[in-house]
């Protein structure tokens, strides 16, 4: 369904994505996990050209994305990011609606996908859809945001670490809803974050990323057995240990 | 007072015909730079810089620089294409505050773009919108608070400086204003001031309205405020039509300088021609100097009453002083007539000098009774000029020739000069020698023993065009000539500056008189 070939972007000296092959298949959910300049967000964006290749190629179904118009191929596409992004003068029924209206739509089909979208991330139609974003709590925007996203039933959708703003029980409320979802809708997606328990939790597949290559990319139980490098291997340790710990920590005195 | 008010729905109407227009191709031209500009960054410097300059030009200087610049595209464009762009009234009145308006909804346009956050940008393209459906959902609705208060600004600022649009021809309320200060009419200052304000808070409203209407999306205030302007661009519109449609006949364009002699002799002017040939007349008052002789170089005035002095010292250049009137009169109107192709209609038969004057009681204390003997106190003196005074050639040959020093050195309306010397608050000031105030107020007029400064004999000037397509016009005024003699003009003066008369009724009084039919003194 998906397949970056080579895909290569440096910004002035520094290469941040290099040489980087990856294939998602339809309706598998990939994540991509790195630090902080891995270049997971600057892939996931030249995947909708939000950034521009500067070498290798992005197939979607076979067609080579650079042969589109940008504004079209963002329209097949779900973009949801941390930030969010609601404009703020359009109501959450607007902001929802804004790809099939692009798209010209008619206005009852329209009507028709935003309740059903804003049912679907759990925000009742009659009580959200006319009110303004700034009306509303962190996560109920960014389950607007998830809607905006699927509004116009994309193939394909990408998110950059959608939850990453939140506090961790709404964050916790979140992850288990698009989960959901995208098990309901069959959803191809590629989901940016650097949350490792959110990795493990959502994604079919891993790809681990590091100084702009993959380092590797499995199920997370294969990366749990099988780590490639010790990168991996402590990467992935990294929150059982914490676990762990905080279980010492608070345990009653003296017993292990 | 009523008769000031009459003619507030003219000069009303004139000023928001030149503040609504100015504000439309102000915006017009302001907000799609404003976006290119947020395309383009590296032309934001010089873009802004540009309307930045602009903006410190002084307004009254940015509208006067119009008229000699129109008047050479003019002549550029009846060499070419034979067309003719006029020069002084509503044209460069228009550019004037159509480029005053453009910095503040140009500056605002591009911080209200630039000011919307990043991340709903990324999200607009990330949606799938073009550039210009960015621009049109996003962009714009979001910088929309932003421009307006740009906007608003603009008016306010517009509807202030197009009270300047007097000077350079246009009516406006400046007229209340300017002839207001000169005729010491308060009222009809008052009047201009507060129709003025009045207006910039009605227009400042409505455009706060406007921008709420869209904001909240209440149709009804947004229909309320397009309808408002709607109906207020129209109500000029028709007073604009209607003076294009009335003006089949061109209107004889009768040119008046910023001061009370020259209210009187437009409105005599126009009287006499109203009289005898029903030609339709137009006054264009409170005309600067060069602007006046500019307008009627081009052809845009037909008529005005000039100086022999102003155009030997200013237009002339020349810095010798013969020591008979009539050789400068002479040399003047050949110049007029070979250079400029104007023809000097007649003197009228009065001289309105140049001169310096203090009050008799200073002046006997010092000793003084001529210039030389007040060049020893200027040191200790302050002295005040109209505002053209000393910029002109004549006070730099007068401080060159006698080595004038002044303590202080003051510009100020010339109504206010006599009051400030009055009062002591000044030493000495530039006078006219026609001013009814310099025996009103106790005043000794110096002398110029070194003859500095050139014969100013009031002449009578008409436009080529007038002369070629009028004579009927020239013909009716010429016994104008030699009519109006100093004491005559002191006394018609005396009567707007000091019995509150109108530059008007003096007009009509004065020709209503039986006076002697003069002795003819047809131009040299």
């Amino acid at each position: 369904m998906l397949r970056l070939v080579a895909l290569r972007k440096r910004f002035g000296a520094t290469v941040v994505v290099d040489g980087l092959d990856l294939t998602v298949d339809r309706g598998e959910r990939v994540v991509l996990l790195g630090g902080s300049g891995s270049g997971k967000t600057t892939t996931l964006k030249m995947v909708n050209r939000l950034i521009e290749p500067d070498g290798g190629r992005v197939e979607i179904d076979g067609t080579d994305a650079a042969t589109l118009a940008p504004h079209e191929l963002r329209r097949r596409i779900g973009y949801c990011f941390q930030q969010v992004g609601l404009f703020p003068h359009l109501t959450v029924g607007e902001n929802v609606a804004i790809t099939p209206r692009l798209l010209e739509w008619e206005p009852a089909r329209i009507a028709a996908r935003i309740d059903e979208l804003l049912d679907l991330v759990e925000l009742p139609p009659t009580e959200f859809r006319d009110r303004l974003p700034a009306s509303l709590s962190g996560g109920q925007q960014q389950r607007v945001g998830v809607a905006r996203a699927l509004a116009a039933a994309p193939s394909l959708v990408l998110l950059d670490e959608p939850f990453g703003a939140l506090d961790p029980l709404t964050r916790d409320r979140l992850q288990q809803s698009f989960l959901a979802i995208a098990r309901r809708l069959a959803l191809t997606a590629i989901f940016v974050t650097h949350d490792m328990l959110e990795a493990l939790l959502i994604g079919d597949r891993i790809a681990v990323m590091r100084d702009g290559r993959l380092e590797q990319i499995g199920t997370p139980a294969e990366l749990l057995t099988h780590p490639a490098s010790e990168y991996v291997r402590t990467l992935l340790a990294t929150p059982f240990q914490q676990i762990e710990r905080v279980r010492r920590a608070t345990a009653p005195d003296g017993t292990p | 007072m009523s008769d000031q008010l009459a003619l507030l729905p003219g000069y009303l109407a004139a000023h928001l015909q030149l503040t609504l227009v100015a504000l439309f191709l102000g915006t017009a031209v302001s907000l799609p730079l404003g976006i290119w500009v947020t395309r383009h960054p590296r032309a934001e410097a010089v873009v802004l810089g540009l309307a930045g300059m602009i903006q410190t030009i002084p307004s009254l200087a940015l509208l006067a620089v119009m008229v000699p610049l129109l008047a050479l595209a003019s002549a550029a464009s009846v060499r070419a294409f034979g067309v003719d762009i006029p020069s002084i009234g509503y044209l460069p009145a228009i550019i004037g505050l159509t480029l005053y308006s453009v910095l503040p909804i140009l500056r605002n346009t591009v911080t209200g773009i630039r000011g919307v956050d990043p991340a709903i940008i990324e999200a607009a393209r990330g949606v799938g919108m073009t550039a210009r459906e960015q621009l049109r959902i996003v962009e714009l609705p979001l910088a929309l608070p932003v421009i307006v208060a740009g906007i608003r600004t603009a008016t306010v600022w517009v509807v202030g400086i197009a009270t300047l649009s007097t000077p350079v021809g246009a009516a406006s309320l400046g007229n209340y204003i300017f002839s207001g200060l000169q005729t010491r009419n308060l009222a009809a200052v008052l009047i201009g001031c507060v129709a003025a304000a009045a207006l910039a808070l009605g227009l400042d409203g409505l455009v706060r309205m406007l921008e709420i209407g869209v904001r909240t999306r209440r149709r009804a205030i947004v229909y309320g405020a397009v309808g408002m302007l709607a109906a207020l661009s129209l109500a000029t519109a028709a007073t604009v039509v209607r003076d294009w449609v009335g003006a089949s006949a061109r209107p004889v364009t009768i040119g008046a300088k910023t001061f009370t002699e020259q209210y009187i002799l437009s409105e005599i002017l126009a009287e006499e021609i109203g009289r005898t040939t029903a030609r339709p007349t137009r006054i264009v008052s409170s005309l600067g100097s060069t602007v006046a002789f500019d307008a009627l170089v081009s052809g845009a005035l037909d008529l005005y009453v000039d100086y022999t002095g102003t155009i030997w010292a200013t237009i002339m250049k020349r810095r010798d002083v013969p020591p008979d009137p009539a050789i400068v009169l002479a040399e003047v109107s050949r110049y007029l007539t070979d250079t400029h192709g104007i023809t000097m209609v007649g003197a009228l038969g009065f001289e309105n000098a140049y001169a310096l004057a203090m009050r008799d009681e200073a002046a006997g204390r010092l000793g003084i009774t001529t210039i030389s003997d007040l060049a020893a106190h200027a040191p200790n003196l302050v002295m005040a000029g109209d505002y053209e005074f000393f910029s002109r050639p004549e006070w730099t040959r007068l401080a060159d020739t006698y080595g004038l020093r002044f303590r202080d050195r003051r510009s100020m309306d010339a109504s206010l000069m006599y009051a400030a010397v009055a009062s002591a608050q000044v030493d000495v000031i530039s006078a006219f020698s026609t001013d009814g105030r310099i025996a009103a107020l106790g005043l000794t007029v110096l002398t110029d023993d070194r003859h500095v400064i050139p014969p100013y004999d009031a002449v009578l000037l008409a436009s080529a065009r007038l002369a070629r397509e009028a004579p009927d016009v020239l013909a009716a005024l010429r016994p104008l000539a030699g009519r109006i003699g100093a004491d005559t003009m002191r006394h018609l003066n005396a009567e707007v500056d000091q019995q509150g008369a109108s530059p008007h009724a003096v007009a009509e009084g004065f020709l209503a008189r039986p006076g002697e039919r003069p002795t003819l003194s047809p131009a040299p």
